[in-house]
């Protein structure tokens, strides 16, 4: 009660919180429950256990949560051991590019996740380079476990990778050479020193990949086909195909508890039992644990997988400006021109989301990251958990939550801006607001403290110290949230109307239409786009953080 | 007008796994004329910090008022009370540079731009910072950092100056020097001042009151003359400088008798019959080859430079730190020699036994 009473004298921030309180709980909470609920309904509206129960009868729902974790964890082994091996030749040994090597590996985080999908078909497709040209296969399919795996590997290996580059850059590479000295040969070393540290960040990456894989919805859903479902594409063909919302909410629901649990083990147990070494400091020294023979076999690997995400891309570019692929490469801009004519819309509209999108969640990110660790007020740690809690929902179940919520009275949000805004927001700012806590944490609260005892009140404060000073983590949060803003499809294609038309829904769509080459060429745009904004903000950044001297109130 | 009054002041912070909570303050009673340099003194953990807290608005108290005046402050947020406090670890903007940090007050104010500039260059002068208005605060030393923190308080003229242990991030040397620069700062501008510290000998040669603490409370108020020489609790007597404390019967009210020699004293309110010490300074002992109140023997005796340090043991008595002045001139001691000692010149304090406490 007494911190009512004190919130009560700094009216902004008593304003700001029952704000924040109530987004989240229309923005974040609702749409949950609303699919949890529905789950339990027949379509007329009666309370039911049928839909669950179709799990126990009906083998497509079976095969569907079968394939689906055994996609995620045959994906996220995969990905962790070469996002392993990457990790280790960046930052341990001493090879050759090792700069360019780190910057290819990462280009698949700023395109849409399923253009892998994309240049998949164009390889191995039906008409694919490789398989109908080059190896003269005419019956060879794609399609199913081998096309989604190699997919998901190539758009997850370098979320796995760069989270074991922090691991293996906080090891300090004195533990192996003390363990050399003791007498240990480089193996024993490897597999008594190294391995065990890094176990837990491994454990975490793992789990991260196995999420993602499980939420994945645009490549399962170009490269599965009909004979291997998968539950995400399932519970979109649920909605949109049948119909059936009740049972769309009950495949989100039983994609929600894996991703759930998962997040749970990542959050609360492993990262409890992170091994961080005294010095604190990233360590890249060479690592001397692996002899000439190995460390080019492993280099080997890893350029071998730069020259796979490089190949990728250089198709889709390819694809972009070929005529008809597999059948006539004649070089053509008409693709292009389609994307500036007709599929104009889409862009403007998504560059429209994604310039609100941006600042939004930024800004909410950092304010909720200043409240969460600064200010103390009831119901603090529930702000914090609800703010983080969409991170862990995968864009399939917030896309039927968001239509199931906002179709009706009370909301009414579907098919316009808004809704697209909420949805984006409210996910991507959670990575924001991590960031911002990180960074908040480190600082000093005392310079708050000043700045309050020289006059400032809570709102002056935060803008005049607080986010300059985590300006850094403000920064990542805004390309997290661009480039998110970009590439998203799991919700986002629940979300689109003929009004609001997404640039990543357009690639899907002409996938399906077979116009692989208009999907090519939306994907370059995209691609191009992404790229620039992340220059210009990187500019804007340094300039802003370089000054020593004044800044201007 | 007492510039700041703390009426029974009280904190308390819920305890860390539910049970019970912490008093950090309690009961706190205060009144601080304009002017004056108050310090709060006491070891880690007496609430001293929490207390100057309360003033300037950071902790909310249980219960208690604090007065600026006559006008009650106690549920005024922090940006809205005329203090301004220098910070342990300084909290320096390390985003703006040195007139930028001492300005950052002023501007809230919405302050015309040349009136502004002149306060801060003026006060940039005061403290010694002149010509580093472009700096930045990474190229600062602990020393110079301190000095802007000082000088950005300085500049807002408030009606109370706080300092939370400005001083212990510095070397010693540099310590004496700020102190004294403090000190001549604030009496210059005779701006009331609240100073925390631990450290006994910085309190004692700034202040013109010295507030003792100790778990929460207030033992003792007064100047630094009369918490030294006339320590009204064990605790105090203890706590500052150093003290021989010896058992001792009350006789009545001015003298007290210690190994069945009658000794006059403080003036005390203690009975006859109550368990009692008499607290005597090593300074205020005397030891002479010829002559003296009591007859003992050297314990041990340690040549410091400027005193010569003995331990001598006083059958009856009790074993006597002293001090004996200018040991160049007085010559030394040997271990187990005879010595005079009078146990005190002057008249000595009185507390209680510590026993005597539940």
């Amino acid at each position: 009660m007494n911190q009512l009473k004190r919130l009560a004298r700094d009216p902004l921030l008593l304003a700001l919180i029952i704000i924040i309180f109530a987004a989240l709980g229309l923005f974040v909470v609702y749409p949950l429950v609303k699919v949890f609920a529905t789950s339990f309904q027949t379509r007329a509206g009666v309370w039911t256990l049928e839909n669950y129960e179709l799990f126990t009868t009906r083998r497509l729902y079976q095969t569907a949560l079968r394939n689906s974790l055994v996609v995620g964890g045959t994906v996220a082994l995969i990905s962790v051991l070469l996002g392993y091996i990457l990790a280790f030749v960046t930052t341990r040994l001493r090879t050759p590019g090792r700069g360019l090597l780190h910057m290819v590996t990462m280009l698949p985080i700023i395109s849409p996740p399923f253009v892998s999908a994309v240049s998949i078909l164009f390889l191995f497709g039906f008409n694919g380079l490789v398989t109908r040209h080059l190896l003269q296969l005419d019956d060879f399919s794609i399609y199913g476990f081998g096309g989604v795996v190699l997919s998901q590997v190539f758009t997850f290996t370098p979320i796995a990778y760069l989270s074991l580059r922090g691991v293996l850059q906080s090891i300090s590479p004195t533990l192996e050479d003390a363990a050399l000295n003791i007498g240990a040969t480089k193996l024993q070393a490897f597999l008594k020193v190294t391995l065990p540290l890094s176990l837990p960040g491994v454990a975490s990456a793992l789990l991260i990949v196995f999420i993602e894989s499980l939420a994945d919805f645009g490549n399962p859903l170009v490269l599965a086909g009909a004979t291997f479902p998968m539950l995400a594409p399932q519970a979109y063909l649920e909605i949109t195909g049948s119909f059936n919302l009740p049972r769309g909410a009950a495949l989100a629901v039983i994609l929600l508890i894996p991703s759930l649990t998962a997040f749970a083990i990542q959050r609360y147990w492993i990262s409890r039992r992170q091994y961080v070494t005294v010095t604190g400091k990233p360590s890249t020294s060479t690592s001397k644990l692996v002899s000439e023979p190995v460390k080019w076999i492993l280099y080997g690997i890893s350029v071998l997988f730069g020259i796979l995400v490089a190949a990728f891309y250089l198709v889709i570019l390819v694809g972009a400006f070929t005529r008809v692929w597999g059948f006539d490469y004649t070089m053509t801009l008409q693709h292009f021109r389609y994307v500036f004519d007709v599929g104009f819309n889409a862009v403007k509209d998504t560059l429209i989301v994604a310039a609100i999108v941006t600042p939004l969640s930024g800004l909410m990110g950092m304010m909720i990251a200043f409240l969460v660790v600064r200010r103390r007020f009831p119901g603090r740690q529930l702000l914090e958990f609800t703010s983080i809690l969409n991170f862990a929902v995968p864009g399939t179940v917030v896309g039927i939550g968001y239509i199931l919520a906002f179709n009706g009275p009370p909301v009414i949000l579907t098919g316009t801006l808004a809704i697209l805004v909420a949805a984006f927001v409210f996910r991507y700012m959670s990575v924001g607001i991590q960031n911002g806590i990180a960074v908040l944490r480190q600082i000093d609260p005392s310079i708050e403290e000043a700045a309050q005892n020289l006059g400032a009140d809570s709102i002056t404060t935060f803008r005049k110290v607080t986010l300059p000073l985590i300006a850094p983590a403000f920064f990542s949060a805004l390309v997290y949230a661009f480039v998110r803003a970009m590439t998203a499809i799991s919700a986002a294609i629940f979300l689109v109307s003929a009004n609001w038309n997404l640039m990543t829904v357009q690639i899907l769509n002409q996938v399906g239409s077979g116009r692989l080459g208009v999907a090519a060429a939306f994907s370059v745009l995209l691609i191009v786009i992404v790229v620039i904004f992340m220059g210009l903000l990187n500019l804007l950044m340094s300039r802003w953080t370089r000054h020593s001297g004044s800044v201007r109130f | 007008m007492n510039d700041l009054t703390l009426r029974n002041l009280r904190k308390e912070f819920p305890g860390h796994d539910g049970t019970g909570s912490v008093i950090a303050v309690s009961g706190a009673n205060l009144e601080v004329p304009r002017g004056t340099l108050v310090t709060l003194l006491g070891p880690s953990g007496c609430g001293k910090t929490t207390l100057l807290r309360m003033i300037a608005g950071f902790e909310e108290p249980t219960s208690g008022q604090v007065l600026f005046g006559d006008r009650d402050v106690t549920s005024d947020p922090p940006n809205r009370r005329d203090t301004a406090m220098v910070f342990q670890s300084y909290a320096i903007f390390p985003h703006l540079n040195v007139f930028d940090n001492v300005a950052f007050g002023l501007k809230l104010q919405r302050l015309p731009a040349r009136e502004m500039r002149e306060r801060v260059e003026r006060v940039l002068d005061i403290t010694g910072l002149g010509g580093y208005a472009k700096r930045s605060p990474s190229q600062l030393s602990g020393g110079q950092q301190q000095r802007v923190a000082l000088a950005r308080c300085i500049v807002m003229e408030p009606r109370l100056l706080l300092f939370d242990e400005p001083l212990s991030n510095l070397d010693a040397k540099l310590r004496e020097q700020m102190r004294v620069e403090i000190r001549e700062l604030q009496q210059r501008l005779g701006i009331t001042t609240v100073y925390v510290t631990h450290d006994q000998v910085e309190a004692m040669s700034i202040s013109d009151i010295v507030v003792v603490m100790d778990s929460g409370h207030i033992r003792q108020i007064g100047s630094p003359e009369d918490i030294y020489a006339r320590p009204t609790s064990h605790f105090v007597a203890d706590f500052i400088g150093k003290a021989n404390f010896i058992p001792a019967e009350v006789i009545d009210a001015d003298r007290i008798r210690i190994g069945g020699r009658e000794i006059a004293v403080q003036p005390h309110d203690f009975r006859p019959g109550h368990p009692v010490q008499v607290m005597i300074r090593p300074e205020a002992a005397e030891v002479s080859r010829e002559e003296g109140l009591f007859t003992g023997t050297v314990e041990r005796a340690m040549f410091l430079g400027s005193v010569l340090e003995c331990v001598v043991n006083v059958p009856d008595v009790g074993q006597l730190l002293i001090d004996v002045p200018n040991p160049v001139a007085f010559g030394s001691l040997a271990v187990g020699q005879e010595v005079h000692v009078t146990p005190v010149t002057g008249l000595p304090a009185v507390v209680e036994r510590p026993e005597a406490r539940a």
